[in-house]
């Protein structure tokens, strides 16, 4: 009695049965016949509001923007006024605060998330690997408000004190390095916003590039370790060229976290709407700072959508860099199955 | 002579090959270092200065204007609490779907594939142009701010975390079970739901709590959302304030009796957040 599978494709064709069978087969049982077509309908319909959403993003960003489209143009990109009492807006200023800020970012993070990345993968013996993993990972988790305050309240005076003041009674009189470290040694600004973001970025970066470093296959470490290379000389030259694009993903996917990065940055880069001087010292804005903290007072009209603009090319720019990032990581993948 | 000069060239290579690496190994022992100073510093000051300005009173008086005597964050961590919780349970459900969606119906296929670039995207999407969006589209509409935006603007975080990481576990089902299912004629609804999800439950309860640690600590897409508020209040049409958008206000400011109770909510909210991320830790290794 188990022949709750229908019968159909397994009998032979009538011409050839020889008995015919005695009673009814057993009817299928079938519980409740909708919830299948149920289910996937609300499955695809979950992956369809996924999409609806980022155009849902797009486009209300387009709409809420459009008077500021409108009025400025793409003009909007390098000029730096900001009056929101003549209603002239420009955003140079903070798209400028926003890349300087992640270009630092990466300037420190890339070079340290590289080294715990080697350590992590050639270094570490084995049982620490996992507790260092984690406690990496960890620095991921902390909420960015926490990393803000922290900058601001414990980190920014003693860059202040330890590192801004003498840089500058060292370097303050040379020509060109000196205007990079002119205005007043607060702890506050371009350059302290870009090591806290380094600080956040470095854990993003570091497993990526751990976990693609672990790509390699074992047999090209192991014979070049057998030619007598160094553990130097194998990462650089056997690991690193294998894993570039992978490398290279990472490194754009922390920047994408660095761009888009609000409370850390608001906190400590200061909100000041100049760009006079070049200095990493001055007080500066970024786009998400900004947004933070103009948005809820705004009213209606220019200044609204001129920030509404801003969180647009914020998110072009994100959008562009994280979709670069996912080609390389996918491209890397792709490779693995074909050469190892 | 020769045979002399060409050993002793090789020897100096051989330095010198030595030297570059005990170099570069040291410098990647000191970023291990640098990036473990940082967390172990960052933890220090947030129980320092946090477990300095805990008192009872946090948990029981609502918070205070300025230079105040008294004062808690017992409506910051209400609300936060309130609007944390909706947004999951707003949320889970969602990712879920589209993250069995993503591992049982789409492996292959355009929408399979665009669904998971998406889904990548808005994972690392700034979290304050959710806020934007969620303000052109409720709070603008209906011309106020509301807890129940910020619910929306979190639950839309919580999404792609739980599509991520539901998908990935699905995927490590064996299809050989999927296969025994079918076989004794088990509908797929049943087979995702009674079989490959239970199998799964673990990692995806995992991706659950990762999401609710992620949203816990979001302020930007609160700021704009459900504002704050500094009253004790349950209703969702009206401003709420929540733990992060409360430290944001108090740290700027310069009054003192703010900044200790901003202290004390960067280290319950610290505390909250590192807390669940190693629960799930702990949950996802038992099971596998």
């Amino acid at each position: 009695m188990a022949a709750t599978l229908p019968a159909t494709p397994l009998d032979p064709p009538t011409s050839m049965q020889r008995v015919t069978p005695q009673g009814r087969p057993p009817q299928r049982r079938v519980v409740a016949p909708w919830a299948d077509g149920l289910f996937s309908v609300l499955a695809h319909g979950a992956a369809w509001l996924t999409l609806a959403l980022l155009a849902g993003i797009i486009a209300s960003l387009v709409i809420g923007a459009a008077p500021a489209i409108q009025k400025f143009g793409l003009g909007f990109l390098w000029s730096r006024d900001w009056d929101p009492v003549q209603e002239k807006f420009g955003g140079l200023v903070m798209i400028y605060g926003t890349l300087m800020t992640s270009f630092i970012a990466l300037l420190i993070a890339v070079p340290v998330s590289f080294g715990i990345a080697l350590f992590l993968t050639e270094l570490s013996p084995g049982w620490l690997k996992r507790p260092l993993g984690i406690a990496i990972e960890l620095l991921a988790a902390v909420p960015s408000i926490v990393y803000g305050m922290w900058g601001l309240l414990v980190f920014g005076p003693i860059l202040a004190t330890y590192v801004q003041q003498p840089l500058q009674a060292v370097f303050g009189s040379t020509p060109y390095l000196g205007a990079l470290l002119t205005g007043p040694p607060v702890g506050i600004g371009i350059l302290s916003a870009g090591i806290i973001l380094a600080i956040m970025v470095i854990p993003f970066i570091a497993a990526v590039m751990r976990d693609v470093f672990e790509v390699t296959p074992a047999l090209l470490k192991e014979s070049a370790y057998g030619l007598g290379a160094t553990t130097w000389e194998v990462v650089a030259t056997v690991v690193l060229p294998y894993t570039k694009t992978g490398v290279v993903g990472g490194i754009m996917l922390g920047l994408g976290r660095a761009l888009g990065e609000t409370m850390a940055v608001t906190f400590v880069i200061g909100n000041f709407n100049q760009l006079n001087s070049l200095s990493l010292f001055e007080a500066a804005n970024s786009i998400t700072s900004a947004l933070a903290n103009e948005f809820a007072e705004a009213g209606e009209g220019l200044h609204q959508a001129s920030l509404i603009y801003l969180g647009l090319v914020l998110f072009f720019i994100t959008f562009a860099v994280l979709s670069l990032s996912k080609l390389l990581l996918a491209r890397l993948k792709r490779g693995e199955g074909s050469r190892s | 002579m020769n045979t002399g000069a060409i050993s002793a060239g090789r020897m100096a290579m051989h330095r010198k090959r030595k030297r570059v690496n005990m170099i570069a190994l040291t410098l990647s022992l000191a970023a291990m270092s640098f990036g473990l100073v940082w967390l172990i510093w960052i933890l220090f000051e947030t129980v320092r200065l946090g477990f300095g300005g805990l008192a009872w009173s946090v948990f029981t008086e609502m918070t205070p204007p300025p230079q105040a005597d008294v004062g808690g964050l017992a409506n910051a961590i209400f609300g936060s609490l309130v609007m944390v919780s909706l947004a999951t349970v707003l949320g889970t459900p969602i990712g879920i779907l589209a993250g069995i969606y993503l591992a049982e119906y789409g492996q292959k296929g355009w929408l399979g594939s665009a669904t998971r670039f998406i889904n990548d995207i808005l994972l690392s999407a700034p979290s304050i142009v959710i806020g934007l969006f969620i303000y052109a589209v409720v709070v603008a509409r209906l011309k106020s701010f509301s807890a129940f935006a910020g619910v929306l603007a979190l639950a839309l975080i919580v999404i792609p975390v739980v599509i991520r990481t539901t998908e990935n576990m699905l995927s490590l089902i064996p299809n050989a079970l999927r296969e025994a299912a079918y076989a004794l004629g088990t509908p797929k609804w049943k087979v995702i739901y009674s079989v490959t999800l239970k199998a799964a439950r673990a990692g995806v309860v995992t991706g659950v709590l990762l999401a609710l640690a992620r949203i816990a600590g979001e302020t930007a897409p609160l700021l704009f959302t459900a504002l704050s508020n500094q009253f004790w209040t349950s209703d969702l049409r009206e401003p709420m304030a929540s733990l992060p958008v409360t430290i944001f206000k108090f740290a700027m400011s310069p009054y003192e009796n703010w900044q200790k109770l901003a202290w004390a909510g960067v280290f319950l909210i610290t505390l909250g957040v590192l807390s669940l991320n190693i629960l799930a830790r702990i949950l996802f290794r038992q099971k596998h």
